[in-house]
């Protein structure tokens, strides 16, 4: 059952085309688990074709226009839908971030963040935000980080609260610079969710939290 | 042709020959001879009888693409394309100033829905929104040239739709009658934000830049915009 969708703002850029590449894989991937955000952005799309519909046409030249692509009707072989399912081993990851990372949970390399999460940068070439995936061990909290921009965070595995809610597979954070939330693992297992941020994500106080239970303060 | 005769939205045989001939006109071919109209109120009458057994008549576009997917016909896709393709090249025009490349994402979208019409299904989507999201993964395509990471219903991850009762569900025509009516009543404002959103491919906050507004208030316009079209669609409120 989700909870949290994704803000109608956030859902037009993606129906308009505009949202960028690191967060559409967040946003593509919460629609792989909530039809009502689907519906949402079905209703945003019925508006895209309504203004397309209603714009005045620009209608010069049109059968120029049709015979430049007369030829290419025939060439090209029909696209079929694909019918069979994707076969793989695990359905942890939604089909939009796993074209990114694999399906593979065990095959990730995941790159160490403090002493208690780990991370892994999903490379896209999306120079304007910054897409990870984020692990961290239940009970604790996700490494407090600046909210200098937008951050969207989608929940994989496991489940995190804040002062906002619960937040488990599927459900969908947007936080900015006004919100401040220090979220907690739930206990019983660790969370794995994409964050994607359009700042550098600054973890604070990165050396205290290593050093930290070595001194044991 | 009139966005009335689009959205309207049901047809009898005699309604479609009569905004075919209307549309004939508007496209400049007033000094068609007679003949001419009649071989192609010929071919759509071929057209609506392959598809007399349909249960519900659907608008005039979406009979001609379901033609197109069906038996690929080259007749019905021109009138898909005499409709569609002067309007994605204004869509496009709006968004890029170099005409040539509008015009090149323009045909590559009808070679795409021209492709791809066995996959269009009525159900889902009007004509003109299934059509508007194949212009829009062109235009990110040959424009940003980046992936576009989206849902993939053949996802074993996806989670399905509940069945939706029948009554609850209107047609796409009817959605889009009422879509369009309340989209005219909104604000200009709230317009304004939806236009660019579509139009000019900005993401809110560079709008709420270009307007030189507070990026909360184009939030706020945005989700008034959609509170009040979902609420003239009678779905669900937004929680």
């Amino acid at each position: 059952m989700i909870n949290h969708h994704i803000s109608d703002e956030s859902l037009l850029d993606f129906a308009s085309g505009a949202l960028g590449e690191a967060w559409s894989i967040a946003v593509a991937s919460h629609l792989t688990f909530c039809t009502q955000c689907r519906d949402r952005l079905s209703e945003m799309e019925a508006l895209g074709g309504l203004l397309l519909s209603s714009i005045d046409p620009v209608s010069g030249g049109m059968n120029d226009s049709f015979e430049a692509i007369r030829g290419r009707l025939d060439e090209g072989k029909k696209l079929k839908s694909n019918v069979s399912k994707v076969k793989r081993a695990s359905n942890l990851f939604p089909q939009p971030l796993a074209h990114y990372i694999g399906n593979d949970l065990n095959g990730l390399d995941w790159r160490r963040l403090g002493l208690k999460a780990h991370q892994i940068i999903v490379k896209t070439s999306d120079e304007s935000a910054t897409a990870r995936l984020l692990k961290i061990q239940e009970g604790e909290p996700i490494p407090e980080h600046s909210h200098d921009g937008l951050e969207m965070t989608l929940v994989i595995s496991g489940a995190y609260s804040d002062v906002s809610g619960r937040y488990g597979r599927g459900d969908f954070q947007e936080a900015d610079e006004e919100i401040e939330h220090r979220p907690v693992v739930e206990m019983g297992e660790e969370c794995i969710c994409l964050t994607v941020t359009n700042a550098p994500l600054r973890f604070s106080n990165l050396t205290t939290r290593i050093v930290q239970p070595i001194l044991g303060v | 042709m009139d966005t009335c005769i689009l959205f309207s939205s049901r047809y009898c045989q005699f309604e479609l020959l009569h905004s075919y001939w209307f549309d004939s006109i508007r496209t400049g071919l007033r000094g068609v001879c007679t003949s001419l109209f009649i071989s192609r109120v010929k071919n759509l009458q071929k057209i609506m009888i392959a598809f007399d057994s349909t249960p519900e008549l659907k608008s005039q576009s979406s009979q001609l693409l379901l033609a197109v997917g069906k038996s690929r016909d080259q007749n019905a896709f021109k009138l898909i394309f005499e409709e569609f393709a002067p309007r994605i090249r204004a869509f496009m025009t709006r968004k890029c100033s170099d005409t040539a490349l509008a015009e090149e994402i323009t045909q590559e979208t009808m070679v795409k829905v021209w492709r791809k019409a066995e996959q269009f299904d009525p159900e889902k989507a009007s004509v003109s929104t299934w059509i508007f999201t194949i212009a829009r993964n062109v235009r990110i395509d040959m424009l940003r040239k980046i992936h576009r990471p989206e849902p993939d219903m053949n996802d074993p991850s996806m989670v399905l739709d509940a069945e939706i009762a029948i009554d609850k569900k209107m047609s796409h025509d009817e959605e889009a009658q009422r879509l369009k009516a309340a989209f005219d009543l909104l604000p200009d404002d709230q317009k304004a934000v939806l236009r660019m959103s579509f139009f000019e491919e900005k993401a809110h906050g560079q709008i709420a830049d270009d307007l030189g507004l507070p990026l909360g208030t184009v939030k706020s316009r945005i989700r008034l915009a959609f509170t009040r079209l979902r609420k003239e669609l009678g779905e669900y409120n937004d929680d």
